[in-house]
């Protein structure tokens, strides 16, 4: 209790342990699947087996009368209810009626064909297997380069080229920058579709509560406010008779920063039968139906002096749409293409995008979101051009970066760069893994025929998503700051972060503005019957601009305590300090509690003010934020197996101020081990019919604990001058950095046999038959 | 993701559990392969006999000159036995190597067996140690040799109505050299080719040579071309290489996404390269 008058102690910067954690390694937390209510009912959803058919018939009498069954809807029933939206404005963007149960035609293997509802989710299941659907199967197509090729079967009918969208932008001068170039190298590289597997599977409970006339949707989801909104106008509700809460969200990683068919539908469920009902995913399900990641095909053109000098870069990018636009998808190549020059200092690019439709589960964001695709792409380019010219692929990075004297910069994609320094993060890395002495190694281990590599990317990221206009919904946050009259402070965050650690850095930031302990200081997010709207958690945000809204929000707050201790001090010269106002004349304090129970109390109340202690701020971003860094991997080839052991990972981020050392390293740890997934391991392969062929978790191989190599995380720090924190973001940084490094690594190991590229994931048997092509 | 309705019987004696197998339930041991199969409905049991309820079915003991293991041994309990690591380390080195800590729990070596998975890993350590098995039905009871035992992928000759009670396997002595050696599959943890030997050696001489290898075709199999390239050899680099070469000499390999035949086959000469010169290295 008497934390808050006596402290001294800052917090932010300091390696404080997450405050989330005990709950959620305890396993104590409350998510989705642990919700009950009385009278819950549960469904089930049927899925189509087939990538694409005709729907002749649905029969679900049988269905309807096992046991448990209450209903069975099918698209006839749910027609009233509007379509999934995609988010995204474009000119000619072509956008398929996607309606939240299939009516005519089924489009990709999992596609919801009817929902089961029963009153417990093993006769729900039973029962979907009873319902009886005829279908008309038809071609489909899987691959995006095949379904752009003549004669390809459409995954729409009514747009036989399956082009989704085109997107296309010019920077400079890129026909002079050819013509003008003493080299040119082209590589086609493919970023392969991911699934982005989180942890906990989606999941939905709807309860209708008739009476009041209020839906209350619990999903897991980085966007319950804009969940909201969506949802409320897909079903025909007023949106202030919809709450949406967004208990513990176990991992989102972009794919639950969605409206997706199944939160309309439970709530269309829930209205119908007056009960509450729960959806949980399956983790089949979550393969086949929740968003994918990447799905890029690119071709790179980089036009160079002979001294290595980068004039020009074109990209023609392929993105696999999958057969629906998801809110977000035709919005991430787009954020590939503004990635396009990296951190190198060319004013010349051209990058064209045709998004394609395919009978698959649609793309969207994940983990990077399209700037792990550009990293990938312009850092292997740039080690592709190294190796034309002979050049180290450090020195020939150094050459091209935008200097230090150069910000803000304007890049030619028309982004300005906010801040950087970019020669030191790689700097350091080369120090810290000892590159000198590891080339030198490494021709001595070529000369006994072992393959050693040595693996460098340099990484920009676009972080705080975003300026409003830049973004389809909003791109501010909001926060709120009550401080109760027991002097106990209350954040409400529109961030809704899920995991990444703002309950606690948040608090970090309140405790040393307010001078008051953390354990005075509860963050809630997550609910929009009691947090203020908010956009969400995604695209490295929640600090950098939910943080932001906050701090203002605080100094609103600040202000107000020190006119009640003015009052209370009869004095017009306080300063606010540790837990206390003090005159700073006659040295008289009141405490923290002291003022807040003032301010409620409001016996007397300073001129021109309320009582009551509380603040709402929504903060607009000026401009993103632009992290960046270098990653360093040292690799051995296993030349029998074709396996690769990562014998060094060197991370330098530079992520602006940090306010939790802790925090970020799990972070960056986790987003390389995203990374490496890509990198090495993971892949979404659908087979020519569109059926998933990875779709379970012992095809599908995400990095476990025993797979991680040791990461040395390190930092270099170059504050953003975008928002008062300093910050830029730190979210997805690991995953942008990685995949590039450990490519290069590989590629790099494997030049002596002529190797210029490799796509992912770098399979032993990939490595295999390069080396046993020599043998 | 949500398995068929079922009936459970936890039983307290093997005669119970064999009744109740008689007429048609199917035995439960460490549930880490059949209840996932369940989940997917990909085997739909109407009856489940749990044989972990059974004590009698858990022990690991060495009698008789042999050493005896229970059909519901954990894969953590044959890895962590003293016993088996001073006098049959192949099986508690193949032991470690299978899946993770939670399915090295929960997994049994009687389930492992029984299921004969074509990637898993215990069916190569088991056909190089030439292992009996004793089956159990409802009136009878047989012996089969584990190289008469796998007959397909997820094949053997278990009756229905019959369990496996006990593993048998012989005691290796110190002239004895054993190892165990696999590519995993990284999604699964199970084996892409898993390969297990045991060379016994007389005045440097091989004296006898058995290789066990999982993964790269139906079911596991003894390699013996490549046993009778070792015996009698005093074997050189280059005797391994050769040796090593023979284990997957005519086998339909398996392909898949993971790896295609041709690689599995060459996975398979370099692990028993590498299993034969570890195990010789272990010759004391
Ligand atoms: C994530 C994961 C990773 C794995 N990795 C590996 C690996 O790396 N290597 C590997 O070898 N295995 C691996 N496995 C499989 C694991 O070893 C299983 O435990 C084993 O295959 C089956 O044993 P169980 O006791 O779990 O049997 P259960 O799943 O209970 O039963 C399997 C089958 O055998 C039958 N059965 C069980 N016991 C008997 C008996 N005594 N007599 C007759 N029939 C019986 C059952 O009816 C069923 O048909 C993995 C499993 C998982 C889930």
């Amino acid at each position: 209790m008497a934390t808050t008058t006596t402290k001294t102690e800052t917090f932010v910067g300091k390696r404080i342990r997450r405050r989330e954690d005990p709950r959620l390694i305890t396993g104590t937390a409350t998510y989705v699947e642990d919700i009950q209510m009385p009278g819950m009912h549960y469904a089930v959803i049927l899925r189509s087996p087939h990538a694409a058919a005709r729907i002749r018939s649905i029969d679900t009498k049988k269905a309807v009368s096992a046991p448990g069954v209450v209903c069975v809807f099918t698209g006839k029933d749910t027609k009233g209810v509007g379509a999934v939206p995609c988010g995204v404005a474009m000119p000619d963007l072509r956008v398929p009626q996607h309606t939240i149960l299939a009516t005519e035609r089924v489009y990709f293997v999992g596609h919801p064909v009817a929902v089961v509802v029963a009153r417990d989710r093993y006769l729900a299941r039973d029962a979907a297997d009873l319902i009886e659907v005829d279908y008309e199967v038809l071609p489909a197509v899987a691959d995006p380069e095949k379904a752009l090729a003549k004669g390809a079967p459409a995954v729409h009918p009514q747009w036989p080229d399956n082009v989704a969208f085109t997107y296309h932008q010019d920077g400079g001068n890129i026909d002079k920058a050819f013509a003008e170039a003493d080299v040119v190298v082209k590589q086609r590289i493919v970023s392969q579709r991911l699934v982005p597997m989180a942890m906990e599977t989606r999941g939905v409970v709807a309860e209708w509560r008739g009476a009041d006339r209020q839906l209350n949707l619990y999903t897991s989801t980085q966007i319950p406010h804009l969940v909201r909104t969506i949802v409320a106008a897909m079903l025909g509700l007023e949106e202030n008779r919809m709450r949406v809460i967004a208990p513990e969200v176990g991992g989102g990683f972009g794919s639950k920063l969605n409206v997706y068919a199944e939160e309309a539908l439970m709530g269309y469920v829930s209205m119908k039968i007056q009960k509450p009902v729960k959806w949980i995913e399956s983790r089949r399900e979550n393969f086949t139906c929740t968003i994918h990641g990447r799905g890029h095909v690119d071709y790179y053109e980089v036009a160079a002096k002979r001294d290595g000098t980068i004039l020009g870069i074109k990209l023609k990018l392929i993105q696999d749409v999958g057969a629906y636009h998801q809110l977000l998808t035709p919005l991430i190549p787009q954020l590939s293409v503004l990635m396009m020059p990296g951190l190198y200092n060319t004013q010349n690019i051209r990058g064209d995008i045709i998004g394609v439709f395919t009978n698959c589960v649609p793309t969207d964001a994940y983990r990077g979101a399209g700037r792990p695709e550009a990293t990938h792409g312009i850092e292997r380019m740039v080690d592709i051009l190294a190796a034309e010219l002979k050049m180290d692929p450090a020195e020939i990075r150094l050459k091209n970066f935008v200097t230090k004297d150069k910000f803000p910069y304007p890049t030619a994609t028309g982004l300005m760069y906010d801040s950087g320094d970019y020669a030191t993060p790689l700097k350091k890395a080369l120090d810290l893994v000892g590159y000198v002495k590891l080339r030198q190694e490494q021709a001595d281990l070529r000369k006994q025929g072992k393959y050693m590599g040595i693996g460098i990317s340099t990484y920009g990221e676009i972080c705080a998503i975003g300026p409003s206009p830049a973004t389809p919904a909003g791109g501010w946050e909001s926060a709120t700051v009550k401080i109760e009259p027991s002097g106990k402070v209350t954040i409400l965050t529109g961030a809704c972060p899920h995991g990444q650690g703002e309950e606690t850095t948040f608090a970090q930031i309140a405790a040393d503005e307010l001078g008051v302990g953390l354990d005075d200081i509860l963050v809630i997010r997550g609910d929009t019957a009691v947090v203020q709207y908010g956009i969400g958690t995604f695209g490295s945000r929640a600090t950098a601009v939910g943080g932001t809204a906050l701090y203002y929000a605080l100094q609103d707050l600040k202000a107000k305590i020190k006119k009640f201790g003015e009052m209370l001090l009869e004095s017009d010269d306080v300063s606010l300090m540790i837990g206390q106002v003090i005159d700073n004349k006659s040295g008289k304090a009141k405490t923290f509690q002291e003022i807040a129970g003032a301010a409620y109390r409001a016996l007397k109340l300073p001129p021109n003010t309320e009582p009551g202690l509380l603040a709402t701020r929504f903060w607009e971003p000026p401009n993103f934020t632009f992290p960046f860094g270098a990653h360093i991997v040292v690799t051995d080839i296993d030349d029998e197996t074709g396996q690769i052991k990562i014998r060094r990972y060197v991370a330098v981020d530079d992520c602006g101020n940090i306010l939790n050392p802790l925090i970020v390293d799990g972070q960056v740890h986790g987003g390389v081990a995203q990374g490496l997934g890509q990198a090495l391991w993971e892949q979404a392969v659908y087979d020519d019919n569109g059926q998933l062929v990875t779709g379970e978790l012992t095809d599908y191989a995400v990095p476990r604990a025993q797979m991680m190599p040791w990461i040395e995380s390190h930092h270099t720090c170059t504050p953003s001058p975008i928002n008062p924190l300093g910050v830029k973001g730190v979210g997805e940084a690991g995953t942008i950095g990685c995949s590039p490094a450990v490519v290069n690594s590989v590629v790099d190991a494997l030049s002596p046999l002529g190797v210029r590229h490799l796509d992912m994931p770098l399979t032993p048997e990939k490595i295999w038959k390069v080396v046993a092509k020599k043998n | 993701m949500i398995a068929q309705k079922f009936e459970y019987t936890a039983p307290k004696s093997l005669d119970e559990a064999l009744h109740l197998l008689a007429s048609g339930a199917k035995p439960l041991a460490g549930g880490m392969s059949l209840i996932p199969m369940m989940k997917l409905r990909l085997a739909a049991p109407e009856h489940l006999v749990d044989l972990r309820t059974i004590k009698d079915l858990n022990y690991i003991r060495e009698a008789g000159g042999q050493l005896h293991i229970g059909a519901t041994a954990s894969h953590y309990e044959i890895e962590s036995s003293a016993l088996l690591r001073q006098k049959c380390p192949l099986l508690t080195e193949t032991a470690a190597a299978i899946g993770d800590v939670q399915v090295r729990n929960m997994g049994t070596i009687g389930g492992s067996v029984a299921h004969a998975d074509p990637a898993a890993d215990y069916p190569a350590a088991l056909q190089a140690l030439e292992a009996k098995f004793v089956l159990n039905g409802a009136k009878s009871e047989r012996t089969v040799s584990a190289a008469d035992f796998f007959v397909d992928a997820f094949t053997t000759t278990l009756e229905p109505g019959e369990i496996l009670r006990e593993v048998i396997v012989p005691i290796d002595d110190a002239r004895t050299g054993t190892s165990y050696q696999k590519m995993v599959q990284p999604a699964s943890g199970f084996a892409i080719v898993g390969v297990a030997v045991r060379v016994r050696q007389n005045a440097r001489k091989v004296s006898f040579a058995r290789i066990g290898v999982t993964g790269l075709s139906n079911h596991a199999y003894r390699a013996t071309a490549a046993e009778k390239a070792l015996e009698g050899k005093t074997p050189s680099a280059n005797d391994i290489q050769n040796a090593a070469a023979l284990v997957a000499q005519g086998v339909d390999a398996n392909s898949d996404l993971h790896a295609s035949a041709d690689y599995r086959k060459h996975l398979a000469a370099v692990h028993a390269a590498r299993a034969i010169k570890s195990a010789i290295s272990r010759i004391t």
